[in-house]
């Protein structure tokens, strides 16, 4: 297609006084009543380059339901969606830096081709000091598919245990975001 | 399952890095890492659909969510939430939050000292319509100083966070209002690497959306990353 573009409207960032007007009760708990699968929470705590925690960022995350299926028209895969399970949730870190999700564990997804996505949670990073968010993946650790993950595979191998939570009780899962410096956590050009 | 259809890459004279120090708080929280190139799979090419959230009449009118009228110039903004390609995007939210007329945020850490308004709280959302129009009333925010550098002022702005068609759709930004003084001073609005990309963000004062002996009307409309095709072409 030959048509000229409109220009795309610039990010601009969150700013420190985002709370009033996008946190809302419920958006760090995914699950009404009757979803399906394993219930998990997801947390960790979000530290800057200084390593201090970072109180006023806002964590967003995306995800297929424990099927393997995204609540969306052009998840064309023959699974079912759950009424119980929209897979969108928000959570603003608290005053030691940490975000926490009550979720249920996604099923894997398809990749490029005839790939498969090991089961994750697509990351956003919002705050003040970001001018645009940032994108990053939170992967299982008991996921015996992150081996043949094509996405972790595009990451250097010493990089790509910043994605993958750790089982830190039965159903808590830990992944810390390192902004910047020793343990960076990676992130996407998208 | 078909193959996704991609969206655009980020324009980047259009959008801002991560690391822009004149804007002080960036050098800590930027990463330092090359990012890594990611595909766009059905992970991202999804996201969340509206019509789960409730939003109601009064959540587009940030004037009448209190007893009383807050005090400031009333103005209605509206605009069209398109892509690239100048397609509507329908039935997508858009948040909004901003300070009072007096340049201060009901936020608890805001300790400018200006005052707060008890009509006034500042935050409203409305979802598109099918030609992806929007339509909200308030009242113009006023500039406010931060300690980002001396003598630092923001200009007036309204926050926005959309949610397009996709995740990675995702946009928050800023709306600024015409010929504002302190665009030459502030770092969050020079961090466009693109001055005519900067102006995007501007909205344009509009008499046909001005309510004679009311309101006035100013016009926003915001661009999301398009595709080439649509799933329904493909």
């Amino acid at each position: 297609m030959s048509k000229t573009r409109l220009g795309q409207t610039p990010s601009q960032t969150v700013g420190p006084f985002f709370h009033f007007g996008l946190p809302y009760e419920g958006d760090s708990n995914l699950i009404s009543g009757d979803a399906q699968g394993q219930r998990i929470v997801v947390e960790g705590k979000v530290t800057d380059g200084a390593g201090e925690p970072v109180p006023d960022v806002m964590i967003e995350i995306w995800q297929a339901n424990a099927a393997g299926k995204y609540d969306h028209p052009e998840d064309t895969q023959d699974k079912p969606i759950d009424e119980g399970f929209h897979g969108f949730g928000r959570c603003a870190t608290d005053k030691e830096g940490i975000f926490r999700f009550h979720t249920v564990k996604p099923g894997a997804v398809p990749g490029q081709g005839n790939s498969l996505q090991a089961p994750h949670l697509v990351t956003f990073v919002f705050g003040r000091g970001m001018l645009k968010q940032l994108l990053t993946r939170i992967y299982f650790e008991d996921e015996a598919h992150n081996a043949n993950d094509p996405v972790l595979g595009l990451i250097p191998e010493a990089r790509r245990g910043t994605l993958i939570a750790r089982k830190t009780n039965s159903a808590t899962y830990t992944m810390n975001i390192v902004l910047q410096g020793e343990g960076e956590t990676v992130f996407f050009e998208y | 399952m078909a193959d996704v259809i991609p969206y655009n890459r980020e324009e980047k004279s259009a959008q801002p890095p991560s690391l822009y120090p004149p804007y002080n708080s960036t050098v800590l929280r930027a990463p330092k890492q090359p990012l890594v190139i990611l595909p766009h799979t059905l992970s991202e090419v999804t996201g969340p659909v509206y019509g789960h959230g409730k939003v109601l009449p009064v959540d587009a009118d940030l004037t009448k969510q209190h007893a009383g009228e807050p005090l400031g110039e009333r103005i209605i903004v509206s605009g069209r939430l398109l892509d690239e390609n100048g397609r509507a995007v329908p039935n997508a939210l858009v948040e909004v939050w901003q300070c009072n007329a007096a340049g201060r945020y009901i936020h608890a850490r805001d300790q400018h000292p200006a005052p707060l308004d008890p009509n006034f709280s500042g935050a409203g959302r409305v979802v598109t319509d099918a030609q992806g129009n929007y339509k909200f009333t308030t009242i113009k925010p006023g500039a406010y100083p931060w300690r980002n550098h001396p003598n630092a002022w923001r200009p007036a702005h309204i926050h926005f966070s959309l949610f397009g068609p996709s995740f990675i759709n995702r946009l928050v930004t800023q709306m600024y209002f015409p010929g504002d003084p302190l665009f030459a001073f502030d770092p969050i609005y020079q961090g466009i690497p693109d001055v005519k990309a900067r102006e995007r963000m501007v909205s344009r004062f509009d008499m046909d959306s001005t309510i004679p002996e009311w309101a006035l009307g100013y016009k926003f409309d915001i661009v999301l990353r398009g595709r080439d095709a649509t799933p329904m072409e493909h």
